[in-house]
């Protein structure tokens, strides 16, 4: 519109900031510069430890005290913010930048009411301003509604713990939205919480961003979110900027190597035969200086130039900028392939088997049926019973040997609890377990050590997981020593040895304590130590959400080769439908303590049967963008299992419910391809049709 | 005739305890890594050395024997003294034997009172009598005495001034040894504490710490030879005897208590913390009721009970030492059982939170055995904690002891501790002139063995307490940016 072009909102130039390491300088963002224009969405993608975060505390100035910028420049419509007095910087927070974070429960005052807090950010901001309208509560209540909070006029009285993780997120856009800011900044605002609930979030952060023209900078790790809300998309890696793409290009063709190499290792449909795509090594120390490029020691394209110096951006059109030598004309001439080069395949790992085929042969390793775990709510002077949160209620499973079950569902559906009920890491209170035939539930601590030998299990947090103070080759050790006293001392440290070599680790890993590796070793150490006493069936509990993508990639392998070595069952235990996809052979999607939908994996993910599923699978953030996303996002939060709902379960939420859904739970109906599934849109037939 | 106390018996075995503990430091990895820290912290490294002195001297007053006597008794045999001595005393037997009668002020040459004096020539004056050994070397004590006190503490100064420089040089000279540096490199490097990166022992703030002991010590010690330097008490002790041998009391409590209540608080934290359910509210309920009752008072009643126990035993003990040790031992093992209850507290508060930890779920699926678990997964994560609270906590039971002591429930009246010391000085402060050094000399000591544990405990907890890893290496980046925009501006 007007002559000159017109100042970008954000304007970030050779941003360094240094982080005291303790014993070393890490520099953990290093020369970054960011254009950001109004009204539009910046992605800043990478994995942990690239420097996104720090890049956005930069930017507000929030950086921890062992932090600091070193050099570089952010302009705010031209003014520096690096130069401000903190007194004027504080202003600019909140009013003009609003943040919001990655955990919501940390985010808001535990002891301040909703709208207490609502009102106190209006009116810091607002003291200067026009006194538009005496009445705070009034300004807190449209806030509330404008972020989609249903029954707000309650919710401004009640505190944070009364609220469900995504309404407290809702909240803290409201609160960053508080004083209308150009800019929004979200750090991860949607990984802590449940695909359902992401979508929701997603939709409001769009909706908002398109009716206020407010700039967003979003900070994430996740492919899909970015394919999801945003125009521009940066990738970090190392500190640096490797590539600024605008989004749809940038989906159809990632120009940098590291780029392409984190679409190669995304857990999708049709990568099932192949393994995945795998970045090797990992993401270099940030303390030292780089002579050449920092992806050349994990990249399939190095060639000569890329170990002697570092690339810089490369302009490769009007929007598009690249750090990379391979699309440098200058050193790289015709050795530019072309972008959306399809990776070398990987070798077969051979024929995956048929899901169909084995079905009722193979013999069911693991039976459980109608298993419950009932937590007793106790309260009053002598501590009785209550009530009780049905964490699991009613779960018939079955796993056959060499075979992938998954178990998916939203946080807080019990699928965790199901998983140690098991194992009788937690003491089921209802229903039979048996293992091969067996009957685990009678039996006494002494009785299953036997059994434990032969089950075991693979923890989700892969720092919570290892004792810090004790060696690798101990904690392989522990379990043989307890479950298979008939191995001598020699023997197991033959098989220390032989574990090391099948996960992928140096040998002299077993002399090293947990800290000295990273959360994908760690992770491998958990499932070598699972793997030690020879177990038939591991319980898989989200081995892979604390990870990268590159490093999931490298884990979801490493499952599926040992799985066909060792012909191990697993109970894969997952929120992350792509993950599914690739791993298992038959799903169990569980809503609320329940199973609602079960089958081999293919039918239900390409035509769900139960209306959750398909909401599920729908709230899935996908890359390929067909346009907008599918629209239908599921309302509200999942219920609480003290007190599930009369009737079906899913019915609030549920787009199709009907009147019978009110009336009682549905019971669970087979279909022809080999499916269960528990609803009132597929009647349970009588038996003897 | 040496004499094993019970409580010497104990600090010895404790010092084997110390002994394989830091046998086991070396070997782990990360306890060593922590030590490393407390060395490289220049206040632990000070307040070490400061504590290592008062250790020293505890640890020489723990070493008890009888002196046989000149007469051998019937039979040729040797007779023993009643008198319990310890190698202290006979390192400071002139501080021991030189007695007066009474109060002396320190440094004094006459007493503190006058006295009605017989003159040779039979008439009575009263004056403010000589003392028998304070300055008893001086031919006129009103001119000489200014003079000779200046001049030995000019020539302590420059001895304990030799000896430091003589301390460091040696030292220096062993770091570079090992270092294969040369001399001058290894003090520079010493003095601007840039050691090796991998274990930089603070070792400018030892040598300080050294050097002003030495400084302080041999004007002291040569005072002491013909004075006392911190005047004499009520029966005409030496104040600095009485507060050297006060260091062992204070020394024993702190230690021994402490070894007292930490298996009650490890075990039962441990065991409520891990096992939940009744086991957890039988032991809270304990707890509870024992720190619902005033602590002076459960004192108050144990010792009470002990002293009517003893005091209805009376062949029970062979000596007066063995007596009072005994006392004191049983105050060690009362404090302690009034004590348990707060790290008990921590550390049932930290084993609810391990033990939901997946590594003990994983344990837990190996089905290894509850002990097993507990002694594996659980105390070595807690150690930290127990450490800490054991180094902060040696500082409370010192000054509990004289409280206690004060109160009249403390150790026996015949045991020279910092608690008699100042009960005894209490009584003479309405004096005029008041009677101030045995309260300032136990204040004095007292205050640099506790601020000295406080300290060591900071650093301690520093350096082990993974909730306090903010570190900074030192690092000023702020004029880097200047320079660097100042750069871009140009």
């Amino acid at each position: 519109m007007s002559e000159r072009p017109a100042l970008p909102l954000l304007e970030v130039e050779g941003l360094r900031t240094w982080v005291d390491g303790g014993t070393s300088i890490v520099r953990a963002v290093d020369a970054v510069g960011l254009v950001l224009g109004r009204g539009e969405t910046l992605a800043l993608l990478g994995e942990s430890g690239c420097g996104k975060s720090m890049t956005a505390l930069s930017v507000t100035r929030l950086l921890p005290d062992a932090a600091e910028v070193v050099a570089g420049t952010v302009r705010l419509e031209g003014s520096d913010l690096l130069e401000l007095p903190e007194k004027a910087m504080r202003d600019v927070r909140g009013a003009r930048i609003g943040m919001i974070f990655q955990e919501p429960m940390l985010s808001l005052n535990p002891v301040m009411r909703i709208g207490a807090q609502v009102e106190e950010a209006l009116h810091r901001h607002r003291r200067g301003a026009a006194q538009d309208g005496a009445m705070p509560r009034a300004r807190a209540l449209a806030l509330l509604q404008a972020v989609g909070i249903p029954d707000a006029e309650r919710r401004l009285d009640e505190y944070p713990f009364q609220l469900s993780g995504g309404m407290r997120q809702r909240v803290m856009i409201a609160l960053a939205l508080a004083c209308d800011p150009e800019l929004l900044i979200g750090d991860e605002p949607t990984t802590a919480l449940d695909v359902t609930i992401q979508a929701q979030v997603l939709d409001l952060l769009r909706g908002l961003q398109r009716s206020r023209g407010m700039a967003m900078l979003l900070i994430t790790h996740d492919l899909g979110v970015v394919a999801q809300t945003a125009q521009r998309v940066a990738v970090m890696y190392a500190g640096e900027i490797v590539e600024v793409a605008p989004v749809d290009a940038f989906l159809h063709g990632p120009a940098h190597p590291y780029s392409r190499k984190l679409f190669d290792s995304l857990p999708e449909r049709g990568r099932r035969d192949a393994p995945l795509a795998v970045i090797r090594g990992s993401v270099p120390a940030l303390d030292g200086g780089f002579t050449g490029c920092r992806f050349a020691e994990r990249c399939d394209h190095a060639f000569e130039p890329c170990r002697r110096s570092a690339p810089s951006l490369v302009q490769l059109s009007e929007a598009r900028q690249v750090r990379c030598f391979l699309h440098d004309p200058a050193v790289a001439g015709a050795k530019v392939p072309s972008p959306a080069a399809p990776t070398a395949p990987a070798a077969p790992v051979g024929p995956v088997p048929d899901p169909g085929a084995q079905q009722g042969l193979a013999p069911a390793l693991l039976v459980a049926r109608d298993l419950q775990v009932h937590f007793p709510l106790r309260g009053g002077l002598l501590r009785r019973a209550r009530g009780a949160v049905r964490a699991v209620d009613g779960v018939s499973l079955e796993l056959a040997r060499g075979r992938t079950l998954a178990l998916v569902g939203e946080s807080g559906c019990g699928k965790t609890t199901v998983g140690k009920a098991l194992l009788r890491l937690v003491e089921p209170t209802g229903g039979t377990l048996s293992f091969d035939g067996q009957d685990l539930r009678s039996l006494g601590r002494a009785h299953l050590r036997p059994l434990r030998a032969r089950m075991q299990i693979v923890f989700q947090d892969p720092y919570a997981s290892l004792n810090p103070r004790i060696r690798i080759g101990d904690a392989l050790d522990e379990g043989m020593r307890s479950l298979r006293p008939e191995w001598n001392a020699a023997e197991r440290a033959q098989r220390i040895l032989r574990l090391l070599e099948q996960v992928g680790l140096p040998a002299e890993a077993r002399l090293r304590f947990p800290h000295q590796f990273s959360g994908g070793q760690r992770q491998r150490i958990a499932i070598a130590r699972a793997l030690s006493v020879e177990p038939q069936l591991v319980v898989c509990d989200e081995p892979t959400s604390a990870l990268d993508v590159s490093v999931q990639a490298q884990i979801l392998n490493l499952l599926r080769s040992l799985q066909q070595q060792m012909q191990l069952s697993y109970l894969f235990i997952t929120h992350n439908l792509g993950v599914v996809e690739v791993v298992a052979d038959d799903i169990a999607v569980m809503y609320l303590g329940r199973i609602v939908e079960r089958g081999p994996v293919r039918a239900v993910l390409s035509s769900p049967a139960h209306p959750y599923t398909c909401a599920l699978l729908a709230a899935v953030p996908r890359i390929e963008r067909s346009g907008a996303p599918d629209g239908q996002t599921l309302p509200g939060d999942p219920p609480s299992p003290v007190d599930p709902p009369a009737g079906c379960h899913f019915r609030q939420r549920c787009p199709r419910a009907m009147a019978i859904c009110a009336q009682r739970y549905p019971d669970p109906a087979s279909l022809p391809d080999g499916r269960a599934v528990a609803c009132h849109l597929h009647p349970a037939v009588p038996a003897g049709r | 005739m040496p004499v094993l106390l019970w409580t010497d018996a104990l600090v010895f075995l404790l010092v084997g305890a110390l002994c394989v503990f830091a046998w086991t430091c070396a070997r782990s990895e990360t306890l060593r890594q922590g030590w490393r820290r407390v060395a490289s912290n220049g206040i632990g490294m000070a307040s070490a050395v400061v504590l290592a002195v008062f250790v020293a001297i505890g640890l020489l007053d723990s070493l008890h024997f009888r002196p046989a006597l000149e007469k051998p008794g019937e039979g040729g045999k040797v007779a023993y003294s009643v008198d319990v001595l310890s190698v202290l005393d006979l390192l400071v037997a002139p501080l021991r034997e030189r007695r007066e009668r009474t109060y002396s002020a320190p440094l004094a040459v006459v007493a503190f009172q006058k006295e009605t004096v017989q003159r040779p020539d039979g008439s009575q004056v009263r004056e403010f009598p000589r003392l028998r050994h304070g300055g008893a070397h001086l031919a006129d004590p009103a001119t000489g005495r200014a003079t000779d006190v200046a001049w030995r503490t000019a020539g302590g100064l420059l001895l304990g001034l030799a000896a430091a420089a003589l301390f460091c040089t040696a030292w220096i000279a062993a770091i570079a040894r090992v270092r294969r540096a040369a001399f001058r490199a290894t003090a520079a490097s010493v003095w601007h504490d840039s050691g090796d990166a991998q274990a930089p022992v603070h070792w400018r703030a030892f040598l300080l710490a050294v050097s002003v002991l030495l400084v302080v010590a041999a004007p002291v010690l040569l005072l002491s030879m013909h004075y006392h330097v911190l005047g004499t008490s009520k029966i005409g002790q030496s104040v600095l005897y009485l507060s050297l041998k006060s260091i062992r009391t204070s020394l024993v409590i702190g230690t021994l208590t402490t070894l007292v209540l930490m298996p009650f608080a490890v075990l039962l934290g441990i065991a409520a913390g891990y096992f939940k359910g009744w086991v957890d509210d039988l032991i809270q309920y304990v707890y509870t009721t024992i720190e619902s009752i005033p602590s002076v008072l459960l004192i108050a009643a144990g010792v009470l009970l002990i002293q009517v126990y003893m005091e209805t035993r009376p062949g029970l003990f062979e000596t007066s030492a063995q007596r009072a040790d005994f006392r004191l031992l049983m105050l060690c093992v009362i404090l302690g059982l009034a004590n348990w209850t707060g790290l008990c507290r921590l550390l049932r508060g930290e084993a609810l939170k391990l033990r939901e930890l997946e590594y003990v779920q994983a344990a837990h699926a190996f089905g290894v055995s509850h002990w097993r678990i507990i002694v594996r997964h659980l105390a070595p994560n807690m150690l930290h904690i127990v450490l800490i609270s054991a180094v902060m906590g040696f500082s409370g039971l010192v000054l509990a002891e004289a409280v206690l002591s004060y109160v009249g429930v403390g150790v026996d009246p015949s045991m020279i501790s910092f608690g008699t010391m100042i009960n005894d000085a209490r009584l003479e402060m309405a004096r005029e002139p008041m009677v101030w050094w045995s309260l300032a000399a136990a204040f004095g000591f007292m205050l640099a063995l506790v601020l000295a544990a406080n300290l060591f405990a900071d650093a301690v907890r520093d350096a082990f307490d993974p909730r306090s890893t903010v570190r900074r290496t030192g690092f000023r980046i702020g004029p880097a940016r200047l320079a660097g925009r100042q750069g871009e501006g140009a």
